[in-house]
């Protein structure tokens, strides 16, 4: 950043680099320019002419702001600095003029659109605009376009500013979208109408400087000023983004992303913007309990009562818990504490599985987190992805991938595991287990790549672990990475890359069989051969409610889904918008969520559920409120007390000790997400999803035939 | 005026053969071997001495345009890229030369490329010229078998290939950023400059784009010397330049003459005259369809060449002469010109897309005269909105002919506004106009 230069913006002298663009200098300057086309995350247009600016000493006509470096500037005479303006008569012509061209085939439906708002024309139009149009012609009407089930599209209100399009080629990775026509029939399409075959198309909702691409589920539904917003992070995979949820009174209206460089930039996955519905639906809102096989609505006193004489008359080895993937740490926390207090070590918060936070090194953290972190994933030159599809896993970290690989023409990526369209370029090595042993043993030309990589990256999924192999495939996983160099004290390229948002935090708070405790395999199988009589089911979903076998099982959650089909008695918390909670995501970065409304009829924080219990059955846990249960909890796990943290640096771990040699299996990889827009409770529960799924899985199977 | 001798297109009305054997005879290939033994620096040296001043419409010295292109080869290859995607209206010159004399646009490739460091050219043709497309390449063929062209390139030592593009006929393609991303298969759009194609052009490499006639007239002026080309026309537009002569005259005609030619010697010795006589004329666009039209009063004594069209706030632009008697309804002549644009607008910057559908609508409705006369303004408003504010100059090309009737026929647009008008007395503002405007 050393090549800077001196510019004056409007007669002020300003320093800045030569590189960036006289937008990113006169905003520098503090003076605002209006943008349509312009995006900082997508590559330069310069088609709105709404930022043209004076440059001094130029040609007589301004400049695109855009779309113009510093570098290019040319001094004034006697070498005396540049001069731009953004207040002239000639600037405030140019954009009146824009505006008006812009708003003449604009149709003034503001009071029935959804940007209404938050439009930015609406906004530019104020600020910049004339008073009056002089435009008496007719103007253009464009035709509806079919853009999938989540994106509404008034094309009319469309300014060509081709976001969408370079969104859709350039960060999504999919070319459906297009500019067809010329002139004035310009269209923005989907050339043949079909649905964007992408996980991140909810962006181009936000991307729209206007209202031609709306929100499809949230339409008509509510304006931007009677919504209280909350910022909080989302729990569809592990992640983490950071989003903002919109609500009105005790629903959900909508969600959005918020900007974290080092996490979801400001993009999110359309699980996470439109699982809102979901939470609507299905929900637990008050206890339950099971009589004569049917399910009876109870009050607590009713329900805690039953639960706790039976956790007080049950042989504690008799007792299990096991933790779903939507819980937040406190959660977690407090069911540990009651756990241990009862005596129990049959606990466990790995629902697939996955053999992590076990063995010699389970302890330490960098054996089960994502080092590398998302943000370092653009510093990678060579990565192998190991039983994973990071589009459907953790769709922002994908998105990463590919932006590294535009960026780096020498990233290199190969793929062990299932091939499919990851919207990047990568190497097809192999599909299972043994070819990632041939690479770990040193042989194959990708090997060398990764050996002559400076950076090199190791993912791995859960597809490639949470399997019965799974230790040794992560052996043999470390090895490759030992093998390559991945870790060392400036870079750590060891990943284990989560799909479950509470998996991480649990992990951190070792959740896990105690002693000869069993795990979730061990405790599936006791439950079926009754050596089980009492599962505490804090939130887990993904298990078939048969294989519970017979067991008592108390289930703590707020969807009716799996977990609750099995339960014998429900005790209703809340999800993830409706409590403070803190998650850690797949890097161990742990973020606060907040509560955006009160959850639903008799629904309670898990925690307090946990700590009423814990008083019933004569055990209290020793924190009477959320403050205190945080400062035991970061007690226990101090990393979860570094609020936004990435991944640490520091001393790499021994890979060797990471996984435990053994047979592996011949079965292909297969990554556990089947169905992107049905991986929890929430989402099955959605409406929105259900759809989704219906018309992209049936597009991915055309795709198949 | 220009004596034969001194003709560069000596077969522009295709009286004699075009094919190799005849236009050696005419003089094509020539000494190309030594010209090109001079080597690089000193061909662009010659032709930057000859004032040789591009012959696309924007008249950019040529010589200096080639000695844009980095010194030495790079990573990168260097191309040229000949633009014959000649589409504004009233142009017709590229098409005789590639129909009547194509070895010398051959041969000029051969040399431009050379001098640029550049193995590869392609000439990008209009979608229409499916003829011109034929015979050009059939004499490129020629070339090919008689070596002067392909592997060392007339025994020079030099490599070159000539690739001829079909285009699908968009005007806006004739832009050359435009021109790039067709050629390169990409949706016919103007590219933001900088950088500029010669820095980064075709598929990202040093380009230099020039029109048909830039490059034909480039071995002739070396052989017969810079001088001899300085001789032509006045300081600063030198040459000898073919003319497009249109419209209401005798005999339209392409011809090649001097630049600085008086307009009305040029038609008069060459047309026939104006149909009707030089009184009869109204006006003229003197430089193809994007230039503001002139009346009468300055066609009797401009001169044709850059700087003096310049001074009469038109332009030389391709030297497509369009001449419009005192029968031409003027402004529905701009009309059509205006939907000309409005129809070939790319619509990627906002200001083109929009503006020349505005401006054509209201000027149809002036063409009838169903206008008020404060739409003058207002129109001419607009296409001072629309002129310098767009990424490629279509923007500039739109707008001008529109500002050349307003600064010189706006008498007769409120004539016709008037005449409508008092036909109709019950016409009194246009319907469905905000109160605003209709107080004004």
């Amino acid at each position: 950043m050393s090549d800077t230069r001196v510019i004056k913006v409007n007669g002020r002298e300003i320093e800045v680099p030569a590189s960036l663009t006289l937008l990113q200098a006169c905003e520098l300057a503090g003076e605002e320019i209006p943008r349509f086309c312009y995006h900082e995350r997508l590559s330069v247009a310069g088609n709105c002419r709404m930022c043209l600016i004076e440059v001094k000493g130029g040609p007589p006509k301004p400049v695109a702001s855009c779309a113009q470096n510093v570098r290019d500037l040319r001094p004034g005479p006697d070498g005396a600095p540049p001069e731009l303006f953004t207040n002239t008569p000639m600037v405030k012509k140019a954009r009146e003029g824009v505006m008006e061209f812009l708003l003449i085939n604009h149709p003034l439906d503001c009071p029935i659109c959804d940007q209404g708002g938050e439009c930015d024309l609406q906004d530019q139009a104020m600020a910049y605009g004339r008073d009056g149009s002089r435009y008496s012609e007719n103007k253009r009407a464009v035709e509806e376009k079919y853009m999938g089930p989540l994106i509404k599209t008034i094309m009319t209100r469309c300014i060509q500013c081709t976001r969408c399009v370079r969104f859709a080629t350039e960060i999504a990775g999919v070319d459906d979208l297009g500019l067809v026509n010329r002139g004035e029939d310009a269209e923005i399409t989907t050339y043949l109408e079909k649905a964007i075959e992408s996980e991140l198309t909810g962006n181009l909702i936000d991307i729209c400087p206007v209202g031609a691409l709306t929100s499809r589920p949230y339409a008509f539904n509510a304006r931007p000023w009677e919504l209280t917003k909350t910022e909080t992070i989302d729990v569809m995979d592990a992640v983490g983004s950071n989003i903002r949820v919109d609500v009105r009174g005790r629903e959900v209206m909508r969600i959005l992303p918020r900007v974290h460089e080092d996490v979801n930039e400001e993009w999110i996955s359309d699980k996470t913007r439109f699982i809102w519905d979901g939470l609507k639906r299905q929900r637990l809102d008050t206890p339950y309990i099971r009589e004569n096989g049917k399910l009876r609505p109870a009050r607590w006193d009713e329900a805690l009562s039953l639960v706790a004489e039976k956790l007080k008359t049950t042989p504690a080895d008799k007792i299990a818990a096991v933790v779903g993937d939507l819980v937040p740490t406190e959660a977690v926390k407090a069911l540990k504490d009651l756990m241990t207090a009862l005596g129990t070590p049959h606990m466990d918060c790995r629902q697939d599985g996955a053999p992590l936070g076990i063995g010699v090194s389970g302890a330490e953290r960098a054996s089960y987190l994502f080092n590398t972190g998302i943000a370092g994933l653009e510093r990678a030159d060579a990565i192998v992805l190991v039983g994973t599809n990071p589009r459907i896993e953790a769709a922002l970290v994908n998105a990463r991938i590919r932006k590294a690989w535009l960026a780096n023409i020498n990233l290199k990526i190969g793929l062990v595991g299932e091939a499919a369209n990851l919207t990047y370029d990568y190497e097809h090595l192999g599909d299972g287990p043994q070819t990632l042993a041939e690479l770990a043993a040193g042989r194959g030309a990708f090997f060398e790549t990764l050996k002559n990589a400076e950076r090199p990256v190791v993912i791995i999924g859960m597809g490639a672990i949470a399997r019965p192999d799974g230790l040794a495939v992560l052996a043999e996983a470390a090895k490759l990475a030992e093998a390559v160099g991945a870790t060392r004290e400036d870079w750590n390229g060891f990943n284990i890359l989560h799909t479950a948002a509470a998996r991480v935090g649990a992990l951190d708070l070792r959740f896990l069989p105690g002693e000869s405790g069993k795990d979730f395999a061990g405790i599936l199988k006791a439950a079926q051969d009754r050596e089980l009589e009492v599962v505490y089911n804090l939130g887990a979903d993904e298990i078939d409610p048969a294989k519970w076998g017979g067991v008592f099982m108390i289930y703590q959650g707020h969807h009716g889904d799996a977990g609750a089909r099995a339960a014998d008695v429900i005790l209703p918390g809340a999800a993830y918008t409706e409590q403070n909670g803190i998650y850690v995501n797949t890097e161990g970065r742990a973020q606060i969520a907040f509560r955006a409304h009160f959850p639903y009829g008799e629904a309670r924080e898990d925690w307090a559920i946990v700590r009423a219990l814990s008083e019933r059955v004569g055990k209290t846990l020793p924190y009477d409120d959320l403050f205190a249960l945080r400062q035991a909890m970061i007690a226990d796990a101090p990393s979860l007390g570094r609020i936004d943290q990435g991944p640490e640096e520091g001393a790499p771990i021994d890979l060797s000790k990471v996984g435990k040699a053994g047979d592996l299996s011949p079965a292909p990889f297969r990554s556990p997400v089947r169905d992107f827009y049905f991986t929890n409770a929430i989402a099955r529960a959605s409406k929105t999803m259900a759809e989704c799924s219906a018309v992209m899985m049936r597009a991915h199977r055309m795709a198949a035939e | 005026m220009l004596q034969d001798k001194d003709r560069i297109f000596t077969n522009l009305y295709g009286l004699q053969d075009w094919r190799l054997e005849a236009a050696k005879k005419r003089g094509a290939w020539n000494g190309t071997r030594d010209i090109l033994a001079m080597g690089p620096d000193w061909i662009i040296q010659q032709i930057k001495e000859s004032g040789l001043r591009g012959r696309g419409g924007a008249g950019f010295p040529t010589g200096l345009k080639w000695s844009f292109m980095p010194k030495q080869v790079g990573e990168r290859p260097h191309y040229l890229v000949v633009n014959a995607d000649e589409s504004e209206p009233g142009t017709c010159k590229d098409r005789d030369i590639m129909r009547h004399d194509p070895h010398l646009l051959i041969e000029g490739c051969l040399v431009a490329s050379f001098a640029m460091k550049a193995h590869v050219c392609y000439i990008y043709i209009r979608g229409e010229y499916v003829d011109e497309r034929e015979r050009l390449q059939a004499a490129i063929d020629e070339a090919y078998a008689a070596g002067l062209i392909g592997k060392n390139a007339c025994v020079s030592g030099w490599d070159f290939d000539v690739y001829v593009h079909h285009g699908a006929g968009a005007y806006i393609c004739g832009e050359e950023t435009a021109l790039l991303e067709s050629l390169e298969g990409k949706k016919g759009q103007p590219r933001l400059k900088p950088p500029f194609p010669a820095g980064a052009g075709l598929y990202g490499c040093p380009t230099t784009v020039n029109n048909v006639e830039s490059i034909a007239v480039a071995p002739t002026i070396i052989r017969r010397g810079a001088d001899w080309f300085r001789r032509f026309g006045r300081e600063n537009n030198h040459g000898t330049k073919i003319f497009c002569i249109s419209g209401h005259v005798e005999r339209p005609c392409n011809v090649e003459e001097e630049m600085s030619i008086p307009l009305r010697k040029l038609i008069e010795t060459h047309c026939g005259g104006v149909r009707g006589g030089w009184d009869n004329l109204k006006a003229v666009i003197p430089g193809g369809s994007s230039v503001p039209l002139i009346p009468k009063e300055i066609c009797d004594d401009v001169l044709m060449d850059f700087d003096a069209l310049r001074d009469v706030k038109s332009g030389l632009g391709t030297a497509a002469v369009i001449v419009m008697d005192k029968s031409t309804d003027i402004v529905r002549a701009i009309s059509r010109i205006s939907y000309f644009y409005k129809h070939e607008s790319c619509g990627q910057c906002t200001p083109c897309r929009e503006g020349t559908g505005w401006m054509w609508r209201v000027l149809e409705r002036m063409a009838e005269g169903n206008a008020r006369t404060e739409e003058i303004d207002h129109l001419l408003d607009v296409a001072g909105q629309v002129e310098g504010h767009t990424i490629c100059a279509l923007g500039d090309a739109a707008a001008w002919p529109v500002q050349g009737l307003i600064r010189h026929f706006r008498h007769e647009i409120e004539e016709r506004i008037n005449r409508y008008r008092a036909d109709r007395p019950h016409v009194a503002v246009p319907e469905n106009l905000p109160e605003s405007v209709a107080a004004e």
